[in-house]
């Protein structure tokens, strides 16, 4: 079960009768075991990792710690899962340390995202303060490096 | 001017030149080549391992170390074979880091072999033992295993190549370039032909991680046989450090300060740098050893199938990263069959008649490649043979 789940994480466009190779399944266990991992929810979605700076695509990314204030009888869950709505919303988190949530948020343009701040996350009741920190440049997403890799040196032919 | 011809000594024009080489030089320049003719892992060093160096280098490690390796890397070798084989060797005097285990080997030999010794090889096998049996003076005997018994070697064939010359037997399983594994069973066959002849064993257990369907035996770990080997390994292909030249030898206190004697006058030490990483990595390498043993073992199966599906037929490899498959139904010869893919289809594989005259009529491949490259090896290979 690991042993798909590593090759479809590494690779979700696989074809199953080359996951049944590479594992020793045969195709029909493969399908049948990839179906009830997608059914049980532990497959969650497939994801392409796309580097939009070279599409020309000016995205801005930003990173937002909040603080929050814990309601009477709502815990973290609750303001979480209000904040995840927002479509902006790329990512986000419980953390320890001086803040409570980290969220990645994605828009068209820093005032985009500087908007999206101050008129919906900041004016939660929950939420005590804000940090903002703008994203200058991704090297790696997703374990996935975004910088060329140099090319192996390995000989052709060794013994 | 000195005559080259004469002033090589006698004893180097008496070592073949290594059949490798040939195929080297025809892919130097060729672009666009799959090469399936390495022996080495096609994964770089972990990082952390190669951390461990950048940070040995910045606090200035840059001397040269006890001869014998650092204490701290002969004890985590230690630990290690206690850990994995049950098998104890006192770091202070049993174990003696290499520069790789091609040194090892090397040292091993000069340490034991007198002139007319014999010592009996299997083939196929990795090429160097035969030119370092003929350098330290004795004479190579080969003995050869076959495809129908699955490349093993049998106490009845080592009881045959036998006689009152020999003095050891090198050992090499996992083995390069057939890939071929012994079982408990067949390696207690050989020990007991071992102890009937008071024959050294030197057992070449480099690719022992790198096991599929069942795990490794430790030659040593067997009843008696820890007092008359000489245990060789090293980190090149458990860790993908090939290039870092780490090995080490392992064995009775007596062979192993004979092997150190020739090694402090010659190599004097392993590189630090590596030796640093090497501590590094048995420490803390495990996880990130058996993620390659898991891609390794996917890839095996995924070209062992291939190749058997073309009609190259292929015993299942359960060890190292090698397919060793037949060129019998093409009617070629391994060599042929060689040429004239890397020429029409630029894959490179190395013909087994290279590791040993019995390898003739096979090829070495090694899937220590990424799995698209294999996928193309494979289309290539089919176009080659329609």
């Amino acid at each position: 079960m690991n042993e798909i789940l590593e090759i479809i994480e590494q690779d979700p466009k696989k074809d199953p009768s080359e996951i049944a190779l590479l594992t020793g399944y045969s195709e029909k266990e493969v399908q049948t075991r990839i179906k009830e991992l997608e059914d049980s929810g532990i497959i969650r979605k497939y994801k392409a990792v796309i580097d939009w700076d070279r599409v020309g695509e000016e995205y801005v990314y930003a990173i937002i710690e909040l603080k929050i204030t814990l309601g009477d009888r709502s815990g973290y869950d609750k303001i979480a899962h209000r904040i995840a709505s927002f479509n902006e919303v790329r990512s986000i988190r419980l953390i320890s340390g001086d803040h409570d949530l980290s969220l990645t948020v994605r828009g068209q343009s820093m005032k985009d995202v500087a908007f999206f701040v101050a008129e919906k996350i900041a004016t939660l009741d929950q939420v005590q303060n804000t940090v903002t920190h703008f994203v200058l440049k991704t090297y790696k997403e997703d374990g996935v490096p975004l910088f060329e890799q140099e090319k192996s040196r390995r000989l052709a032919i060794s013994p | 001017m000195i005559d080259i011809k004469k002033t090589l000594s006698d004893k180097i024009k008496t070592v073949p030149p290594s059949g490798i080489r040939k195929y080297f030089d025809m892919v130097i320049g060729m672009d666009d080549v799959i090469s399936l003719g390495v022996g080495e892992p096609d994964f770089v060093t972990p990082w952390h391992i190669r951390e461990a160096c950048i940070y040995s280098l910045e606090k200035g490690f840059t001397s040269y170390t006890s001869n014998s390796g650092l204490i701290e890397l002969r004890e985590a070798i230690s630990d290690s074979f206690h850990n994995d084989y049950g098998v104890d060797y006192n770091p202070e005097d049993q174990v003696l880091v290499t520069t790789g285990v091609s040194e090892a080997a090397d040292l091993a030999l000069r340490a034991v072999v007198n002139p007319g010794d014999e010592v009996i090889l299997h083939e196929p096998c990795y090429v160097s033992y035969k030119p370092g049996i003929i350098l330290s003076g004795g004479t190579p005997v080969p003995v050869s295993t076959t495809r129908d018994n699955e490349f093993r070697l049998t106490g009845e064939q080592l009881e045959g190549a036998v006689t009152d010359k020999t003095k050891a037997i090198i050992l090499s399983y996992p083995n390069n370039p057939t890939g071929a594994v012994m079982r408990k069973q067949d390696l207690e066959e050989i020990a007991d032909v071992v102890v009937e002849h008071d024959l050294l064993v030197i057992s070449d257990e480099v690719y022992d991680k790198l096991t599929y369907n069942g795990k490794h035996t430790c030659f040593s770990s067997l009843n008696g046989m820890e007092d008359c080997t000489i245990l060789l390994n090293g980190l090149s292909k458990s860790h993908a450090m090939t290039g870092l030249r780490v090995g080490y030898a392992m064995g009775p206190p007596g062979l192993i300060s004979a092997m150190l004697l020739i090694h402090q006058y010659t190599m004097l030490c392993a590189p630090i740098t590596a030796q640093m990483g090497a501590i590094e990595a048995l420490r803390n390498g495990e996880a990130d050893m058996q993620a390659m043993v898991r891609e390794y073992n996917r890839r095996r199966r995924f070209f062992v199938t291939g190749l058997n599906r073309l009609g190259l037929d292929c015993f299942e490899p359960r060890g190292a990263f090698y397919a060793f498959p037949s060129v019998e139904s093409t009617g070629m010869t391994s060599s042929q069959f060689a040429e004239e893919l890397l020429q029409q289809q630029k894959v490179a594989v190395v013909p087994g008649g290279v590791f040993g005259q019995c390898g003739d009529g096979f090829l070495r491949c090694s899937y220590a490649s990424g799995l698209d490259e294999l996928k193309t090896a494979l289309e290539r290979i089919e176009e080659f043979l329609s």
